[in-house]
């Protein structure tokens, strides 16, 4: 192809302990295009993108910007050549106000700065988006989707050339995906280069012109816009794998697993996480929560399973008010917890996996004798587990935290199962897997349903809520705004619920 | 007696100013510095041994900011380029401090020089009750009222002072803009120790014109807790510096007056005080949105993986 | 060119144990130019440090006598390290270990010196963590930072016993020095051999046994390394965090409190000013580089012990100040730290130039 390139890699190669996490990555980019990386969870997409940014040095490998090689040793490097990220965790500072979060990027802002020129200078381009955003508001006090388009502002300032988005649509309702889509498809008009990182076979087809496929660290292949369609891409992300397809069982609806009346909590800056949420989940049905993140789901699941106090309103299990009770009282211990963030809340990263599998039974007569405990029958059960869950645990008394984050989320489900749950509390439970362990995931929670266990799923992924789901409910602004059946919505119903609106 | 008193509070408050200025400088750009203590002995025995040997106060000042500057910056390598545990670092600072400072006092004990001397500002030194004790002062008492608002002015309206904010917020963020952040905590862990040093020459060259060995008394373990109930601001740490002047102030204040309370005890109200202080304005914090940089603590590493 | 630095995947066990060792001895390096600058030959000054603490029998047991009280604040220091929360107040609640003590043996007038002793025990014991209690039900309730307050709480309860000898428990017949009575023979250790070496010293043993066993043995240990490795991960599991804090401080200060009563009860057999010149300080740095180990900490005293006895006499003949010995452990914690970089990387030098 007689393109001119912006970018090019060379068999890049970038290894952590432990870890090849790219392998041999080639990739070149055009002026004025939109060029997509595909691949799944874990195949290097933004290890690939914190190498092109300068946070991550390659051991191996060539970058050329510009036909010339280049060598980044921080993001200012590659800042100045013109290159700019959208992080997946925002890049702001959430104490400063927007403006400060935007001056810091701004190029060639003097010690001693004057004020109202770079004020008039943001503001100009607060203009241009039609974003109605004070300059002094911290950026704490915005919505997910508005500290987006600070982030993307702070390279706009910059006047950067290539400008990287790693999976920018996560946090965002399918009506904003479409305004950014607009913003980008404009950018690329004007010039820029646009390179996209997805996962979501929908939004490759809609905007890429080119897509390069990625997988367990390599570049497979890259395709123009046309010679390819959804079939032929997500077999070569997925390869030969097997996608197994799990059989779900109709939810009776007969008998009640947990009721929340009028729940409202306030979370630490006084603001309303649930706002007088109130529903339903009965014994062996998986319900489904879509919203975008920040919504309100993370205090649903704290406040069931007691790590956070209800404002006002009830939680009732069965005949019982399990309000107030706390992380360690019986009927809460009832309730399984996948919690969202795995690494900071649900292992002690320094322990083994044996010593993470007892870390919510630790205190039964099973794991302890007197005061002490019974080390024979810990080993005893992490064999066990291991075994039964396919855990990849390396050596004995390995510490947790040098397992793959597949393996770590295995180990977290299987110490929520043990104990039998009557309701398991999901958050986000597939997020960063690969697709087998993902799959693994699914049939757990479908077998427990299987044997009566009731499943709050919650997650941003539309197309595993609507696999998995009995009923999907979706939370705005820490309110239910909607609920609706998988069987006959669509992904626009959703969406709107999802950004807001009132279901009629 | 109210001016005498405020003086006092002025004098005795001016070291722990210029302590928890620099410490205030040294967290905003998230790193814990537990050396206070230590830099605080640095900077009276330089600043002493500076000005003993020279003559010059000024050379004193500059020696006591040169040399805590220097030790600052071990804690600085340490804990910003090789990443190690602050509060251990912050700690070994402090013993060297108390160390070092010991031996190489050892031939200054004993020796005079003369101190700071009051220069009153014509006009504002005439002025009713806060005449005396603010404006009727010494250069380094000046000095410090300058350094409070030069820092403000620093943190709030300079690009490098929003850089160094932003570095002890969020490193990451800051090193996506182009912000070294290594090189920005490096220097303010550095810049803020030597300040830190100018609190101890004050107690050497103004307060008492000697060297004692560990004349510090835990000045600077206040100076550490007054962050805090500064809230990383610089006005606040005014407030907070004077508050414990005029704590020390009285109880020298009854100490002369010859009350029947011992010594002893008397001594023990500063640090008291302090607990109760930081024990109030951390639960204050916690009321609020937190002040306190999100970054503090936490070393920075750029191939993390998150 | 450039140097830089890459992870490392865990390094030889052989090269972390040594690690400390080899700090130790960089640090003894560069403490020898200290030492040259104030006038004092280093190669002597160590000879003698070594000679002094180890090259006789009344040499090893002084060093002995030093090694006990550091045992049992390091092993207070460490625990509380478990948890990742820092008790800087190991002087302060050997001070007030101290005072506990003396006021069961001056004022309780039991007269079996088993009764006694316990008394006197559990006195310390319980005064010690009560006084770092104070700071443990701080951080727990309102998370107030506890390095300062153990810190500042050193200060407060150093001049509490100075309020003490100077005043209301001054000897009477001390001419007018500040100290207490001598305590009666029912409230004194065991004394061996014709040296000064005491039973505490064996308690000092004694406990780190029973500490080892409570940390690995235990659900309580258990339950503290969870909490170290990850109190958020230790709230959502069900365990009660805020009570762990407080408990595991007062166990930490009930442990420093107990060097307190073996230093009164053992060896001085009176309460007097600078019963701890600077134990609870040396703690934190035995604690440190013992990492989770109690054996470790039995250790690592000892070589503390070794210096402070070899310290002592530099100051008798070289003049030097007893505080310099806190110059060459804060310089072995510089290094220590250092090394642990380089423990968990390797450090390279890239050719090539910049393009930017």
């Amino acid at each position: 192809m007689a393109m001119t390139t912006l970018l090019q890699t060379r068999h890049i190669r970038k290894t952590f302990p432990g870890v090849v996490a790219l392998d041999d990555v080639s990739l070149s980019i055009a002026p004025g295009e939109i060029h997509t990386l595909l691949g799944e969870n874990g195949a290097g997409k933004s290890t690939l993108m914190n190498v092109l940014t300068g946070l991550y040095r390659p051991d191996r490998g060539e970058i050329l910007f510009d036909g010339v090689p280049v060598q980044f040793s921080s993001p200012g490097d590659s800042l100045a050549m013109g290159i700019g990220m959208v992080h997946q965790h925002f890049m702001l500072v959430p104490a400063h106000t927007v403006f400060e979060n935007v001056l810091l990027a701004i190029d060639g802002v003097p010690n001693f700065f004057s004020r109202r020129k770079f004020q008039q200078k943001v503001q100009k381009i607060l203009d241009e988006f039609a974003l109605d955003l004070d300059l002094d508001t911290p950026a704490w006090k915005l919505s997910i989707g508005a500290q987006q388009w600070i982030e993307l502002i702070k390279l706009l300032v910059r006047d950067c050339r290539l400008l990287i988005f790693d999976e920018p649509t996560a946090v965002l309702t399918p009506q904003e995906s479409a305004r950014l889509f607009k913003v980008l498809t404009r950018l690329r008009d004007q010039g820029k280069s646009i390179l996209f990182i997805s996962h979501k076979m929908r939004e490759v087809m809609e905007i890429s012109d080119r897509v390069t496929v990625l997988k367990k660290g390599r570049s497979l292949v890259t395709l123009p816009r046309g010679e390819y369609d959804e079939n032929k891409l997500a077999s070569l992300m997925i390869g030969e794998d097997q996608i197994p397809m799990w059989i779900k069982p109709a939810c009776k609806y007969e008998e009640l697993a947990l009721e929340i009346k009028n729940l409202s909590v306030r979370n630490d800056r006084g603001l309303a996480d649930l706002d007088n949420f109130t529903m339903k989940l009965y014994r062996g049905q998986i319900l489904g929560v879509a919203g975008v993140a920040g919504n309100g789901q993370k205090a649903l699941a704290e406040v069931l399973t007691g790590l956070k106090e209800a404002t006002s309103g009830r939680i009732l299990a069965g005949d019982r008010d399990i309000t107030d009770s706390t992380a360690k009282s019986s009927y809460i211990a009832g309730i399984a917890h996948i919690p969202e963030d795995r690494k900071t809340i649900g292992i002690a990263p320094d322990m083994t996996v044996g010593d993470n599998l007892i870390m919510k039974n630790f205190n039964s007569r099973a794991f302890r004798r007197w005061i002490f405990q019974d080390r024979a029958a810990i080993r005893r059960n992490a064999v066990a587990k291991i075994d039964q869950f396919a855990i990849k645990a390396g050596p004995d008394g390995n510490p947790i935290r040098y397992l793959s984050g597949g393996n770590i989320q295995k180990v977290i489900i299987a110490r929520e199962l043990s104990e039998k749950p009557s309701v398991l509390v999901a958050l986000y439970p597939t997020r960063g897997l690969d697709i087998g362990s993902a799959e693994y995931v699914h049939k757990v929670i479908i077998d427990g349903a299987n044997q009566g266990m009731s499943t709050i799923l919650i997650s941003e992924d539309l197309d595993e809520l609507l696999k998995l789901s009995d009923q999907i409910v979706v939370m705005f602004r820490g309110r239910l705004v909607g609920c609706v059946d998988p069987q006959t919505t669509t992904r626009e119903e959703i969406g709107l619920l999802m950004s807001g609106e009132v279901q009629k | 007696m109210l001016e005498i008193l405020l003086d006092a509070t002025v004098r005795a408050g001016t070291p722990i100013l210029f302590a928890t200025l620099g410490a205030i400088i040294n967290e905003r750009a998230g790193i814990i510095n537990l050396g206070i203590e230590g830099l605080m002995l640095i900077g009276a025995l330089a600043g002493f041994a500076g000005t003993q040997a020279s003559g010059s106060l000024l050379v004193g000042v500059l020696a006591a900011f040169g040399a805590a500057l220097l030790a600052g910056s071990v804690h600085g390598f340490i804990t910003v380029q090789l990443r190690g545990n602050q509060i251990v670092s912050g700690l070994a600072l402090t013993m060297f401090g108390i160390g070092t400072t010991a031996l190489f006092g050892r031939s200054m004990v004993g020796l005079t020089i003369e101190g700071f001397e009051r220069i009153a500002i014509p006009g504002l030194s005439r002025l009713p009750v806060v005449g005396k004790p603010f404006f009727n002062q010494d250069l380094l008492i000046y000095f410090s009222f300058l350094l409070v608002v030069a820092i403000a002015f620093f943190f709030y309206r300079t690009r490098w002072g929003l850089a160094l904010r932003t570095v002890g917020e969020n490193p990451a963020a800051a090193d996506t803009c182009g912000v070294p952040v290594t090189l920005t905590r490096f220097l303010a862990v550095t810049v803020g120790s030597g300040i830190v040093g100018i609190g101890g020459a004050y107690l050497s060259l103004a307060t008492t014109p000697m060297w004692i060995e560990n004349m510090t008394a835990g000045r600077g373990w206040i100076a550490v807790a007054l962050v805090i109930f500064a809230s990383w601001s610089s006005y606040r740490a005014l407030a907070g510096a004077y508050l414990f002047g005029g704590i020390t102030a009285m109880q020298l204040r009854f100490q002369a007056m010859g009350t029947t309370i011992s010594a002893h005890i008397l001594q023990m109200l500063p640090y008291f005080f302090t607990i109760l202080v930081l024990a109030i304005s951390t639960i204050r914090l916690q009321k609020g949105a937190s002040q306190q940089p999100e970054g503090l603590g936490q070393p920075y590493d750029r191939e993390d993986r998150k | 060119m450039k140097l830089v630095a890459e992870k490392r995947e865990l390094s030889s066990r052989l090269f972390r144990i040594s690690a400390p060792v080899i700090s130790i001895f960089v640090a003894l390096f560069v403490a020898g130019f200290l030492l040259l600058a104030a006038g004092v030959n280093p190669l002597q000054a160590y000879l003698e440090i070594f000679q002094e603490s180890l090259g006789s029998i009344y040499g090893l047991s002084e060093t002995l006598v030093k090694t006990t009280p550091l045992i049992f604040a390091s092993l207070g220091v460490s625990l509380a390290f478990r948890m990742q929360i820092w008790n800087i107040g190991a002087e302060g609640q050997i001070y007030m270990g101290a005072c506990g003590a003396t006021a069961v043996a001056l004022f309780s007038g039991i007269e079996s010196h088993l009764l006694m002793i316990t008394a006197m025990f559990l006195t310390a014991f319980l005064v010690g963590g009560l006084w770092a209690g104070v700071a443990g039900a701080l951080r727990a309730v309102w998370r107030v930072n506890e390095v300062i307050v153990t810190l500042l709480m050193n200060y407060i309860a150093i001049l509490g016993v100075d309020y003490l000898i100077y005043g209301p428990w001054k000897d009477p017949k001390g001419f007018n020095f500040p100290l207490t009575a001598q305590f009666s023979d029912a409230a004194r250790l065991t004394e061996y051999f014709d040296t000064r070496l005491h039973s505490g010293f064996f308690l000092a043993l004694f406990c780190a046994l029973v500490l080892y066993l409570f940390m690995e043995r235990t659900v309580w240990g258990y339950e503290i390394k969870v909490i170290g490795s990850n109190p958020k991960a230790a709230r959502y599991a069900g365990m009660r965090t805020g009570l762990a804090i407080f408990a595991v401080l007062f166990l930490s200060g009930a442990i420093a409190g107990i060097a307190g009563f073996s230093e009164v009860a053992g060896l001085q057999h009176r309460l007097q000013h600078g019963i701890s010149p600077g134990y609870g300080y040396t703690a934190i740095i035995i604690a440190w580089l013992a990492k989770r180990s109690a054996l470790g900490v039995v250790i690592v005293s000892f070589l503390m012990g070794v210096l402070l006895v070899g310290g002592d006499s530099l100051q008798l003949s070289w003049q030097l100040p007893v505080a310099f010995a806190y110059a060459f452990q804060g310089l072995i914690l510089f290094f220590l730290l250092a090394s642990e970089f380089f423990i968990h990387n390797r450090v390279r030098l890239i050719r090539g130039e910049r393009h930017a």
